[in-house]
């Protein structure tokens, strides 16, 4: 099964929690910008890709228990959340690709 | 296992903190050794309670009681109520500001989220007073 390691590799992304444990292995992905929708469909083990960049986003990330987090687009993480995912150790990565150009590329890790 | 009793004073100006009480429930609860489904379901209902008062409400105050076999949510606010209820029920059904709606809050989902995911829910509310909203999480082992 793909870990957020090969994830990582395959889609060169910007890791911003190097301490976040990475060898854990994914489960499928769900992509989505509202929060409680979100929290209502995300899952365990997911890779949730989005352009949502503040302090929610480690809440959400950690209540649904997704594997790790992608902000797509070029979007950068706010500095709250970049303290709140050190300090809950959430795997979060940026990519300066679409969101569709990410989904492509999940797909292609999750089904290697 | 005697009936635990947590509270929390939510801070309705700082959105750096909300999810903050929802975060520490499903800390006690994991040290507790619940299942990952009841834990799951608890921190999802609180966390959408938990911001509705940060955003709507301006804070209050939330009190968990956790026994072996169910979680029981309370959270009590000031705010301004609910006006339509049956609305508020609605999934899509949002007042939020676009402020709010910029943090990717305001999807009309967390009344819904709540429902689904907990055993027993109920809101009493009144216009000007404020809002009560009372969950019961039951574990199904
Ligand atoms: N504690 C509260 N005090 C006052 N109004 C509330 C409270 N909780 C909910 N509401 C009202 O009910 C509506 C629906 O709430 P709900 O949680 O379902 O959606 P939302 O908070 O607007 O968006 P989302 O939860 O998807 O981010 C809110 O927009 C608001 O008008
Ligand atoms: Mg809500």
């Amino acid at each position: 099964m793909a870990t957020i390691k090969n994830l990582q590799q395959q889609l060169e992304l910007i890791n911003h929690n190097p301490d976040a444990d990475c060898d854990r292995e994914l489960s499928g992905c769900y992509i989505g910008d509202l929060l409680s929708w979100v929290m209502a469909h995300a899952f365990s083990g997911c890779v949730w890709i989005t352009i949502m960049s503040n302090i929610n986003v480690a809440a959400v990330a950690s209540l649904t228990d997704a594997a790790c987090v992608i902000m797509a687009e070029g979007v950068q993480p706010d500095q709250d959340l970049l303290d709140r995912v050190k300090r809950d150790d959430i795997a979060l990565f940026t990519s300066p690709l679409s969101v569709y150009e990410i989904a492509i590329k999940v797909h292609d890790v999750l089904n290697a | 296992m005697d009936k635990i009793h947590l509270q929390y004073n939510v801070d309705g100006e700082d959105f750096t903190l909300a999810g903050e009480a929802s975060s520490d429930v499903r800390r006690v609860l994991r040290k507790l050794g619940f299942d990952g489904d009841t834990i799951r379901r608890a921190a999802i209902c609180m966390y959408e309670g938990e911001i509705n008062m940060v955003i709507h409400a301006s804070g209050g105050v939330i009190d968990v009681y956790i026994d072996p076999d169910s979680i029981e949510i309370i959270m009590a606010d000031t705010g301004p109520g609910i006006a339509d209820i049956e609305k508020a029920w609605q999934e899509g059904y949002t007042t939020a500001s676009q402020t709010v709606r910029d943090l990717g809050f305001g999807a009309g989902m967390g009344l819904p989220n709540m429902k689904r995911y907990s055993d027993f829910i109920d809101i009493e509310t009144e216009l000007g007073k404020g809002t009560t909203v009372k969950m019961i999480i039951k574990t199904r082992s």
